[in-house]
Order: structure tokens, then sequence, then C-alpha cells
């Protein structure tokens, strides 16, 4: 879960790290208010992304008139796909350098990973390729946590003008953050080192981890909720994992990897997929909700249902998928395969009920939506 | 990690439905399980074997090899931590959702205590013929016969639909490794691979991967010094990018974790990259058998 930089930077508040005075607006007139109060500052768009600057979501403001002036051209913005509601009215800083900051979950040494760079401001993988010299990569034991003379060590080796100490302090309490809140990213970029030698968090990018949202109810509420269609959302709420996609074969398949890789099977084969529809592990017996799912975007033309069972019944998903089709009725040609655990019980209700024979190869059964839905375009 | 059958087995949580549901599956195919772990209950018999009040305590009375946990996200932590605390080599650990904090946490312990950890959000493994450790399928003959094919994978639904195919095709598997659906995993795609290179059984092997992350690139490093013969076959060619495709795992940052990446450096490592499932067996026939 994202959140936006104003819901983020009291994260970073909470443990003493400074960032600017700043006010959220929703309209010009708040705007021009509130730069009134603060003086010189920066308009900012509110949008759960990067690169807010390049698409003119950033505007620097002297007076109340052009943070007014500001705001009237940032709302109302698309910036990545997101609709500017919301902007931060924040104090200009005097910037004498931008540093980089992060500390972020890590694969490779499968723990948090601490990076620093003296190149702030500019996009880390840029750093990474052109100052490799210049970014500091520090993996940390979650059992321990880091400690500020470990840190001074690490960044011993660059230019920082005496103020290690003082970086090393800012990173450890952006490991505090990382830590006491179940995050999987927070970024500070740029973490600016102002004319009075100060060191200022001018941006924050927060990335809560999913999992660990379940015991962080409060804080997940500041975040940015997930950009869903209203069929997703309303899949949410069944448990269902649902992606809508822009195309004409309607996939219910169980288990992500097999749904997977059932879109791309329908696409190997010269068809477009509807959408990612996985009804396994705990959600396998909602065959309803998932079939009206499905059915729900008129532009699905055959229907899919592909299911291998190994924890999931196929039995069970199938019998679901039937007492569906029977209640709702619908008119469109539907496809089986189905494998594994339920497989024989599943086999014959398809071939009593519907009086279809469910595909034993995958690929058929694709090959046949893929053309049936074809067809039904014409 | 490969578990065979001569291993003793140990069930966190063997007490609640899935647990006990599984251990009587895994039993019946031949697992040796010897124990079960559920604090409240220690002292009492279930599924015919003790009850302990924590690993520790079944490593005291009698010992295991390796245990699995039938635990909810929010208590992994602390049941993988007594296993960890009571010496056990090999954990399985099935649990998805598990907040990726705790997950690091006890990765950091076992990789300290020298355990090996599968998992998280796997379906388990299995030996065919022998044993099996999770909730795969191992009991369906028409997905798994004892032979020489090592399948790894991420998906436990994707990765019997693999081995459906190649027992169909009349290949035998010699180890199923799930190795979980999850972005930080106990054991690598290419620790994986390294077990099955090891492995005297094992004549071929195929991965089945997933896009996000770049555990397949790292994979295709170890690929290209292996003799035995590899095809792979990796999910979401056709998912979006920047979506969790069901997996937590299963998403396309960037330019990071894509379908591309990952063939290009399995098939630049020597390795069969498949289209669909269903040309494993044939791909398998080009190069060995």
């Amino acid at each position: 879960m994202n959140f936006e930089e104003h819901a983020a930077k009291p994260l970073l508040a909470a443990v003493g790290i400074a960032v600017p005075e700043g006010e959220v607006v929703e309209d010009a007139a708040a705007a021009a208010a509130a730069a009134g109060r603060i003086g010189p500052c920066v308009v900012k768009a509110q949008v759960p992304t990067g690169k807010r600057g390049k698409a003119g979501g950033i505007k620097p403001a002297a007076t109340a008139d052009e943070a007014r002036a500001a705001a009237d051209a940032i709302l109302g913005m698309e910036i990545a796909g997101h609709r500017v509601e919301r902007l931060l009215v924040e104090g200009q800083a005097d910037i004498a350098d931008e540093y980089y900051a992060a500390v972020m979950n890590d694969p490779a040494s499968k723990g948090p990973l601490l990076l620093f760079s003296t190149e702030g401001g500019m996009d880390i993988e840029e750093v990474a390729a052109d100052h490799p010299d210049k970014l500091v990569r520090l993996p940390i034991d979650v059992r321990v946590g880091v400690a500020n003379d470990e840190i001074e060590k690490a960044i011993s080796g660059l230019d920082l003008g005496g103020r290690a100490g003082d970086v090393a302090g800012v990173l450890a309490r952006l490991y505090r953050v990382y830590a006491e809140n179940d995050a999987e990213l927070v970024e500070i970029n740029p973490l600016a080192v102002t004319d009075g030698g100060e060191l200022v968090a001018l941006d924050c990018k927060f990335t809560l981890e999913d999992s660990g949202a379940a015991r962080r109810e409060e804080l997940a509420r500041s975040g940015s909720p997930e950009d869903l269609t209203g069929l997703e959302a309303k899949a949410r709420q069944y448990g269902l994992r649902f992606i809508e996609l822009d195309g004409n074969v309607g996939i219910l398949a169980n288990g992500a990897g097999l749904t997977m890789t059932t879109m791309d099977v329908v696409s190997f084969y010269g068809g477009r997929p509807a959408n990612f529809l996985e009804i396994g592990g705990e959600a396998y017996t909602l065959g309803k909700p998932a079939l009206e799912l499905v059915l729900a975007n008129p532009d699905v033309k055959s229907l899919l249902v592909n299911f291998c069972g190994a924890f999931a019944r196929t039995d069970v998903m199938t019998e679901g998928i039937l007492n569906a089709w029977e209640e709702l009725k619908p008119t469109l040609p539907v496809f089986f395969t189905i494998h594994g655990t339920g497989e024989d019980e599943a086999v014959q209700m398809v071939i009593d009920r519907l009086g279809i024979t469910p595909f034993d190869l995958m690929d058929d059964a694709v090959k046949a939506a893929v053309k049936a839905a074809g067809e039904a375009g014409r | 990690m490969i578990v065979r059958g001569r291993e003793r087995v140990i069930v966190q949580g063997i007490t609640g439905k899935q647990g006990t549901f599984w251990a009587e599956r895994m039993a019946e195919y031949g697992t040796r399980i010897v124990g079960g772990v559920n604090p409240k209950k220690a002292g009492t018999e279930h599924c015919g074997v003790p009850v302990y009040g924590s690993a520790v305590e079944a490593m005291a009375d009698g010992g295991f090899d390796a245990t699995v946990m039938f635990i909810p996200p929010m208590g992994v932590k602390a049941a993988a931590l007594d296993a960890i605390e009571s010496g056990a080599k090999k954990i399985v650990c099935l649990t998805e959702h598990i907040p990726v904090q705790d997950v690091m946490y006890f990765l950091a312990a076992a990789r300290e205590a020298g355990a090996q950890v599968i998992g998280p959000n796997t379906a388990g493994i299995v030996t065919p013929g022998e044993c099996f450790v999770g909730f795969m399928p191992a009991f369906n003959e028409r997905v798994f016969k004892p032979g020489p094919v090592g399948v790894i994978s991420r998906s436990g639904s994707l990765g019997t639909l693999i081995c459906l195919n190649l027992v169909q095709a009349g290949y035998g598997i010699s180890h199923f490794i799930g190795i979980g659906g999850d972005p930080i995993l106990g054991t690598t795609t290419r620790d994986a691979l390294r077990d099955l290179d090891a492995d005297t059984g094992t004549e071929a092997v195929v991965i089945v991967g997933e896009i996000g992350g770049a555990m397949e690139e790292e994979a295709a490093e170890y690929a290209k010094a292996m003799a035995k013969p590899i095809a792979a076959f990796i999910a979401g060619a056709a998912s979006p990018p920047g979506k969790r495709m069901g997996h937590a795992g299963a998403i396309v940052m960037g330019d990071k974790g894509t379908h591309a990446s990952k063939r290009a450096a399995l098939e630049a490592a020597g390795v069969v990259v498949l289209d669909t499932p269903s040309a494993v067996a044939d791909a398998l026939a080009g190069n060995f058998g």
C-alpha cells in the first residue's frame, strides 16, 4: 500500500527527522491561504506515484498569488493515471546539497537494505548505474537493527563535509520508520542539506507491506486505496483475486501460477484474456461470485475454466461453478479443462449437468475458447 | 530442500482442521509423522502421534528431522523460532500472508542456526513413492510417480499441472520442490536447482517460474555449469506490469522481473524455455531419455 507524501512525512517527523512546515489543501483558495501563512513555498501534487516533478505536478510559489496559480494549474492534472485532488503546500528550503536515503526489503540479502547516496534528487537506478561509487548499500539484520556507528562506518568513504554523524543519525531514524511500521520501502529523495547545514526531508515515499498491513490497521487508514475498478473492488469483498483486462476470453482458474499461465496460453494461441481470476486457496468454494464477476464484463465472448487441484479440490470448485451456471443461465460458450484432486468427479459433473466434455489437454480447451470468442466477435 | 521417506517429520499446528487433514494424508502416503505441536494440547495424542507443547519438547522426546507448519500468518514467526531453537534442520513453511519482516526475522535466525527453510507460501515438497510434506496431491498417481525428473515450482497449482503432464508422457518425478510464491523465500530457485544437481536420482530438471524478482535469472547463472538438461516454463508473459498477479512475489516493477528478462537469461544458459506447459514432455524428449 503506497502512501502519498503528506501521509508519509508524519512518520518521519514522529522519529525526529526534520520536514518542512506544510499544509494539505484541496482548492486554490486554500493553497493561497496556506502560502500566506507559510511564506515562499512549493505546491506539490499528492498522488501515490513518483515522477511528479517531471509531469509538472510540483511548482515553487513566492507569494500567495503564485501559490493560487500553481494550485489552479496542478489540481485536476492526471499523473501516471492518478487525478490530482490534493496538494501539499510546503515551505521552501535553501538547498546547499541533496542526498538520497532509503530502507527497503531486499530479496537478495533476505533482509532490510539501507541505501544512501550523496547524489540525491534523481532516480536511484540512474545513480546506481552512473555513480556506483557514491551509493552505499548496507544490509541489516532485522533481528538486531542498526547502530549509528555502524552506519557512520558504512558511509565513511563519502564526502559529507563533516556531517557524517548527522547523516548517520537520520539514517538510523529512517530505519526505525521502516522497522516500526512494517514498511516495504521508505525513501527520502531528496534529503536536503540546507544553507545552515540542517538535514531536511523534502520528499518521502512510504510503502506499507501488504501482509504486515493486517497488523497496522490504524496506519493503513492513512494509505492510498489501491486503484481498483468497480468489479475489482467487489471481488476484494469476496476475497477473490480479480484483475480486469481488455480481452474477450473470460478466465476462471485456481492458483496464481495456473491463472497467469491460462492467460499466457490464451495469448500464445492468438486470443486476448479478459481477466485474471483465481478461485483457489481459501476461496475455492466461491463459484457463484466468481462467475458473476467474469460475466459482468460485456466484452467476454467465451469462458475458459481451468482447474488443477492440489490443495483446492476440483470437484468442489466445479460444483460451485455449475450451481452458479444453472442459476445465472449464461448463453456464452464455455470450455472446461480439469486435472488433479477430485478430477474424475468434476469431469463427470460437467458431462452430466452441462452435456459437454472437459478437454483433456489444456491447450485444446484454450484453442476452442479463443476460436469461439473470435467467432462471436464477428 | 529434499525430504526422504526415512526422515521423521512433526506437524506444528497438528490439531487444527488443515493440520489434522494433511497429517493424516501425509502419514497414509508414507511420511514418517512422529509428533505434533500445540502448546494448549501438550500431553495429548492426535492422529495417532503425541502432541507436544513446543518443537523443542518434541526434539527432546525422541527427536525429528523436519517440521511442517500449519499455522496462521501472525503465529508463524514464533513457531519458526521454536523450530529453529529445537535444532530442526528442515522447516517447511506453507503459510501465505506472513508479514515480510517476520519472514526476514526467522530466515536470519535459521541461517545462523544452519536450518533450511522452504517457503513461505508453498504447497510443499514431494518425493514420489516415499513421502510428501505440505499439501500437494502426492497420492494422485496421475500427478506423481517416481522417476528421474526433478521439478522446482513457485506455484502449487501450476507445478501440479507440469507434474501431471510429465507423468502422462511417461516421465516420473524424482522430487517436487515447491519453493513458494512470496518475494522473500528461504529456498530460492537456485538453491533448489543446486539440490537437484547434487541428487543422484535426478537426471533432468524442470523449472516452473513466474514473473517478479530475479530468482530465475540467478538460477540461470547456476544452470550454465550444469550437465543435466533443464526445461523451464515461466508464467506471466501476458500479465500487465505493476500488478500483483495473485502471488505477492509475482509483480513486474518498471523493467524488473519481466518474462522477457527471465526467458533470455535461461535461454542464454542453454535452458529450453516452453511456450505452454504441455510442451514440457517434448522438450525433455529432445534432450534426454
